[in-house]
């Protein structure tokens, strides 16, 4: 078995952030991330983010990334970096076992922190597995990070920032986006996203939903119903628009596989996302001296996932026995930032979900 | 004679599946990658994935559904749903979505279920 000092699971901003402080403080750290690149889902964002001034605010989400890992980067004796490796299996005495290339390996830490982030959401209508039909985050991967158009004429399901920035992602890129649809009365997103939008005169239709995907081997049309105030299909308002792309976005829930697996107390906490590990105020699970941070822990924003996982990295940077300067003030500094950040009728969600998460029902381990 | 032109040029635009013009992104031309799908050769980029490179192509079915056969493609793009899993030199379900494109990979459709090899 191949013995490391900390783990860390997940290369997003909330993985980048704890592993700078962990290095800043002489921990060495091994990272695992699936895919090909590092930063989640920082590195296909094109737009700039919003926030505080300290989480890059006004910076663009793959420059951000970049920002992140420079800090780490001057580390390379104390940091191994694993790309292309999956974390499949995780057990309660701290032991993973990755795959990478037809290989599987097996690692044990003094510490995990998983910070695997979220993954979207699938809407149940019929034919919605037509390919041609993406999550919103698939066709941003697809644009913005191969350069390769999901298509020419698309629908997006969904007016949250995500569905309202993509987009407008894709009319950039030259995909000619022909309606947004929203179930609810009122665009879930930014009014500055939905506007940018309106600008270039794509229509946001509210009250509407997908009826079903037209189609054989490829999405070729979708029929659309208007709902009414109770959220019920109104007869006789079906409309059908001929695309080649169907983009789903309809929120985004945690990706709490690994946790559940390693037997952390899961709670059910639909404000955050689905199913979240119940944690110490130090953000440990269950499992002594295995931790989480990020969009894992309840969906929420970059500006925060950064924030957690600066406050794990001290946490376990002095677990380990590790004294870095200004521990205390930088600790101070996270609690009080997280406040702000989670302040404000925005945050409100988050704060009643953390309260529902301090008393709430236990949830099965699916 | 102009706006003619233009036409053409628009049109040459929308048909090509690779983005060459972008307000903030730069796509600069790219080392060429032989592949085959299916046994027919076929051309990627450096850079790609197996995925985007097929999907640039315009292959967007990826795999069929066990039970039904129904055509499955590209869904999450971060190897979430296993919607695209395929025969990659020779060994199946890879998620051709987080594998890059290599120099010489064989790609095929999977029928059913993977084989263990
Ligand atoms: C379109 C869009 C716009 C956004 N705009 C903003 C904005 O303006 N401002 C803002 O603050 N936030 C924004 N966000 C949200 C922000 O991107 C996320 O909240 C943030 O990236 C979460 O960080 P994370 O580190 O928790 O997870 P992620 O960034 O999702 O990173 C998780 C990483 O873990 C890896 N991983 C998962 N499972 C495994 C495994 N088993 N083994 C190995 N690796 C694994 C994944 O591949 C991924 O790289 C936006 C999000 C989207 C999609
Ligand atoms: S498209 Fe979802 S795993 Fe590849």
């Amino acid at each position: 078995m191949n013995q490391r000092e900390v783990i860390i699971i997940g290369s997003g901003p909330a993985g980048l952030s704890a592993a700078g402080i962990l290095l800043r403080a002489g921990a060495h750290v091994a990272m695992f991330e699936r895919s090909p690149l590092i930063g989640g889902q920082l590195i296909k964002q094109t737009h700039k983010f919003f926030g505080s001034q300290k989480q890059y605010a006004k910076t663009r989400g793959y420059d951000i990334a970049k920002k992140l890992y420079r800090d780490i980067e001057a580390y390379q004796d104390h940091f191994e970096l694993h790309l292309e490796a999956t974390v499949v299996a995780i057990y309660p005495d701290r032991v993973i076992s990755v795959y990478r290339q037809g290989v599987y390996q097996k690692y044990q830490a003094q510490a995990i922190i998983i910070a695997t982030g979220a993954s979207e959401r699938l809407l149940s209508f019929p034919n919605n597995d037509l390919p041609g039909i993406y999550g919103a985050g698939a066709v941003q991967t697809l644009m913005n990070l191969y350069g390769v158009l999901p298509g020419k004429n698309a629908v997006m399901v969904g007016s949250g920032n995500i569905g309202l920035i993509v987009s407008y992602q894709m009319m950039q890129a030259g995909v000619n986006v022909k309606a947004v649809l929203e179930a609810a009365p009122n665009i879930g997103g930014y009014k500055v996203h939905a506007s940018k939008l309106r600008r270039l005169g794509v229509p946001i239709m509210t009250q509407t939903t997908v009826k079903r995907a037209i189609g054989m081997t490829a999405i070729e049309a979708i029929e659309t119903i208007r709902l009414d105030e109770k959220w019920q299909p109104i007869e006789d308002t079906e409309t059908t628009i001929p695309i080649d792309t169907l983009c789903i976005s309809v929120g985004l829930t945690p990706m709490h596989q690994l946790l559940s697996m390693a037997g952390a107390e899961m709670r059910y906490i639909s404000e955050l996302g689905g199913c979240v590990p119940h944690m110490s105020s130090a953000h440990e699970t269950s499992i002594r001296n295995i931790f989480a941070c990020g969009d894992v822990t309840g969906i929420e924003e970059a500006s925060s996932a950064i924030v957690e996982g600066q406050f794990i990295g001290l946490i376990v940077s002095e677990r380990l026995g590790y004294a870095l300067e200004g521990y205390h003030l930088l600790k101070h500094e996270c609690t009080t930032e997280l406040g702000i950040l989670r302040c404000g009728p925005f945050g409100e969600k988050i704060r009643l979900g953390q309260q529902k998460l301090k008393g709430g029902s236990s949830c099965s381990n699916d | 004679m102009k706006a003619f032109y233009v036409m053409i040029l628009a049109l040459k635009v929308v048909n090509h599946v690779r983005i060459h013009k972008h307000p903030i992104l730069d796509f600069p031309e790219k080392k060429v990658i032989h592949f085959t799908f299916n046994g027919q050769p076929q051309i990627g980029h450096e850079g790609d994935t197996i995925a985007s490179a097929l999907h640039a192509l315009g292959f967007k079915e990826l795999s069929k559904s066990i039970h039904h056969k129904r055509a499955r493609g590209f869904y999450c793009a971060i190897g979430n749903c296993g919607s695209c899993h395929m025969r990659v030199n020779h060994v199946s379900n890879i998620k051709t979505c987080i594998t890059p494109l290599e120099e010489g990979m064989i790609v095929e459709l999977e029928e059913g279920l993977g084989r263990i090899t």
